[in-house]
């Protein structure tokens, strides 16, 4: 065998190896991402892959049929959505993106919109309040009204 | 013995609500009876606390003397429960925790009695209030919940026993903790309800109040985070925080508490934010209570399913009283309620208090919304949703970046205006330093393009080191100055600028512990695990360690049998340690409990737990964690707590320098 189909077999062992090895890395990311997505079934309110509690009846199962599932090739939704069949919707950890769901997500961060405009609007509207008492010309200020102003300005700066 | 327990609810039922007839009624007519019938009803406040007291001890004793007797008593203890769990019975269940709530508040109104001379009349109104709200918890006593009901039928040799999840020494310490959160902050709700009531005038009320609900935010702080260190202990999952609906009951008054401990300042200084601070304290103890109506009524399912019942009703009644109360006084005195001054500028600590206020408002809102959507989905979709973790980082991180920003920004920031120019000068060199760790961060192999959680604890390492370098700059700068004026080294001149406005100072500490605690969760994101079943002399790898099994055995006690694991720990071929998981079987009650072994570090917890046994080999199954930074967050509790503690000490007098003394010590030809 020639030293350049040497060297090329060993490229393409490489590559395939490292394919191979970004393969395993991907699924275990993917179970990991997957399983954390889900809860345990048996009640214990826990995520799958972190319920714990002995004898749980059910968490060793589905992580098996999360396994299963990922060496099948089935793509994430597809992965979830066989769970949702067999255990029902409050197996998913958190409210889906679709239908009365989405409402879930969108609520927080509409709030959130809503408390900048509406902070806003208020600070905006506090700027421009007109003032209380119309500002007198300045008038020379002595002895304990002297003194209260310098306890409000103390105040003013100290915090 | 139950009798005893008995008749001084009773006794105590019948002082709390004279306290609140007889004050109302001296508070409502003036006339010449009118003070001693509030001295009355002061002393019958007084009074309820000590027989409350009664009662609780009745019931502690009655623990420690196995009288099973009493159904509570069965439920919660037994015969060989060690004395300190005894001792923690009392608020280990239902009943034995309303009473343990009405003791706390006859607790807090007694001090708030004893120290009415400060504001005779605005301190009887707040004692009406808390009188109230202990009529409420001892109707429920009484009627709903009584601890002191009798066993039916022939008597029990031993008790259930203590939940194993409670057998654990934090657990003698956390409930206490966080009812005294809970509770404290009906002594701030009770003086803002009286403030509004009489319509106090001036914001004396809040001066008064304000060492209240920084001891109550305090307890509350404390009691949340011992029960994450307890989670994380003796639950096994690894983690300390599960958005458990309970867990997030305790959040949420927590966090309108904080905007309150912030905006009350507003108030103080500048006279704005009236109602806001009034309906925020309104609603923190609104929530306060509807945690507990969460703990108690079983509505959402939780793991703290040991102290369900259906008392929930109660608790509807009385946050619709409460609620409808509030609402009566706000409309009937809200003219009172008028700012005095204006907002001058947007660059201003002004403004930032209030976006503050926004971000943590919205925090709670997104905590109570995701608490309650499973039973809205339920009721519009026919089935619930679950909204676990996933849901509430997503939501809630970004929030919590926001806010660290704020909290960078604000101390910067002065009263009524603050220049571009001197924001940009404060601002530059911690901006530098926030932009140099994430430029580290990077380097050493945080790769925040990879995934949504390295981006998040990238931005959060960052801002805190943003707001760890705006703190530190403050107190530099202060102290240089009071350095220059008394000749004192710089560290001695910090303290003493703390000293000055302990407040201020003590405020600052407490950022600096939040910074703390969010680096601590920003490792949560490079945790890793493994699960392993192992013989003698196996062995698992995780992170750098090896961890090698060297036995594994049984034990045996009256209270529970256990079976744990002796684990080698190496470390770049060397042993650093030896861990032993263990898992508990409590005889009385039989049930399982884990106890961790975990080797905490700064950098990182090594956590092993014992998963249970292969029942065909009989050997152990070990899942060990690997947890980065976790330590951090339990030494950032310790920091926010010294700096609430330094935030209540009294100020000193500022050192006045004469002009003679100035004269005398300026220096040579300086004239």
């Amino acid at each position: 065998m020639s030293n350049s189909s040497l060297k090329r077999g060993l490229q393409i062992t490489l590559i395939v190896l490292a394919v191979l090895a970004s393969m395993g890395a991907g699924d275990d990311a993917r179970f990991n991402a997957l399983g954390h997505k889900l809860m345990c079934a048996c009640g214990c309110s826990q995520i799958l892959l972190e319920c714990n509690h002995v004898g749980c009846s059910l968490s060793e199962r589905m992580r098996s049929e999360l396994i299963t599932a990922l060496d099948r090739g089935d793509s994430d939704d597809l992965t979830l959505q066989g769970f949702v069949q067999k255990y029902g919707p409050t197996v998913l950890a958190a409210p889906t993106a679709t239908g009365f769901d989405r409402i879930a997500w969108i609520m927080p961060y509409a709030a959130l919109l809503g408390g900048i405009v509406l902070v806003s609007f208020i600070v905006r509207a506090w700027k421009n309040r007109p003032l209380l008492k119309p500002a007198d010309l300045p008038v020379e200020i002595h002895g304990a009204e002297l003194d209260h102003f310098r306890q409000q300005a103390q105040k003013d700066t100290q915090l | 013995m139950s009798q005893i327990g008995s008749f001084a609810l009773l006794l105590a039922l019948a002082l709390s609500g004279y306290c609140f007839v007889a004050g109302f009624l001296a508070l409502a007519r003036e006339g010449p009876g009118s003070a001693r019938l509030a001295e009355t009803a002061r002393r019958a406040g007084i009074a309820t606390f000590a027989v409350v007291l009664l009662a609780s001890v009745v019931l502690v004793v009655a623990a420690f003397q196995n009288d099973f007797s009493i159904a509570y008593i069965f439920h919660h203890s037994n015969r060989d429960l060690p004395a300190p769990y005894k001792f923690a019975t009392l608020w280990s269940g239902q009943e034995g925790s309303l009473l343990f709530w009405s003791l706390l508040l006859g607790a807090y109104g007694l001090v708030l009695r004893l120290r009415y001379k400060t504001d005779a009349r605005l301190f009887a109104y707040a004692s009406v209030v808390i009188a109230a709200v202990q009529v409420f918890f001892l109707l429920l006593l009484n009627f709903a919940a009584h601890p002191f009901a009798l066993m039916q039928g022939s008597l029990p040799a031993d008790g259930n026993g203590l939940n194993p999840l409670l057998q654990y020494p934090e657990m003698v310490i956390h409930p206490p903790m966080l009812y005294l959160g809970y509770v404290g902050f009906t002594v701030p709700f009770a003086f803002a309800l009286g403030a509004l009531a009489m319509r106090y005038p001036g914001e004396k009320w809040i001066h008064i109040t304000r060492r209240w609900t920084m001891v109550t935010w305090g307890f509350l702080t404390c009691g949340i985070f011992l029960g994450a260190h307890w989670a994380y202990s003796v639950l096994g999952w690894g983690g300390y925080w599960g958005w458990d609906p309970v867990e997030n009951a305790s959040l949420m008054p927590w966090l309108t508490g904080t905007a309150f401990l912030h905006s009350v300042m507003m108030q103080e200084k500048r006279g704005m934010l009236k109602t806001w601070n009034m309906w925020l304290i309104f609603s923190t103890f609104g929530l306060s209570i509807f945690g507990t109506f969460l703990t108690r009524s079983g509505v959402i399912s939780s793991v703290h399913a040991f102290a369900q019942s259906s008392i929930g009703d109660w608790f509807e009644v009385f946050l619709a009283l409460t609620l409808a109360t509030c609402v009566y006084f706000y409309v009937r005195n809200h003219s009172h309620l008028r700012s005095e001054h204006k907002l001058e500028s947007l660059i201003s600590r002004e403004s930032s208090f209030l976006f503050n206020n926004l971000l943590l408002l919205i925090a709670c809102f997104t905590v109570l919304w995701g608490t309650l959507f499973p039973i809205l989905s339920e009721w519009i979709q026919g089935h619930k949703e679950t909204v676990g973790p996933p849901f509430f980082n997503r939501v809630n991180v970004p929030v919590a970046l926001l806010l660290l920003l704020l909290t960078a920004l604000g101390p910067l920031l002065a009263w009524r205006k603050t220049s571009i120019e001197s924001l940009r000068r404060n601002f530059l060199w911690p901006a530098i330093g926030a932009l140099l760790a994430g430029v580290i961060l990077v380097a050493v192999g945080v790769q925040p393009w990879k995934d949504m959680s390295y981006l998040y604890s990238l931005m959060t390492i960052m801002l805190s080191v943003l707001v760890a370098l705006t703190v530190i700059s403050e107190f530099v700068r202060g102290g240089r100055v009071i350095a220059r004026h008394t000749g004192q080294n710089l560290f001695a001149s910090m303290a003493q600028l703390a000293h000055r406005n302990t407040r201020r100072y003590g405020g600052y500490i407490v950022h600096f512990g939040v910074i703390v605690v969010m680096i601590g969760f920003a490792g949560s994101a490079f945790n890793k695990d493994a699960e392993k079943e192992l013989g003698f002399g196996d062995k698992m790898n995780i992170g750098p360690y090896t961890l090698v099994c060297q036995s594994y055995t049984q034990d045996d006690n009256p209270n529970y049998g256990s079976e744990w694991a002796v684990m080698n720990v190496f470390k770049g071929g060397k042993q650093i340690a030896t861990l032993n998981p263990e898992r508990r079987f409590y005889k009385a009650s039989q049930q399982t409990s884990t106890i961790v072994a975990n080797r905490s570090t700064p950098l990182e917890d090594l956590y092993l737990v014992y998963e249970g046994q292969n029942q065909d080999t009989g050997r152990p199954i070990i899942k060990a964690h690997l947890n980065p930074l976790v330590m951090w967050i339990w030494v950032g509790v310790w920091i926010m707590l010294a700096g609430t503690v330094l935030a209540m000490v009294p100020n000193s007098a500022p050192v006045r320098v004469t002009a003679s003394a100035r004269v005398q010590t300026a220096p040579a030809g300086a004239d």
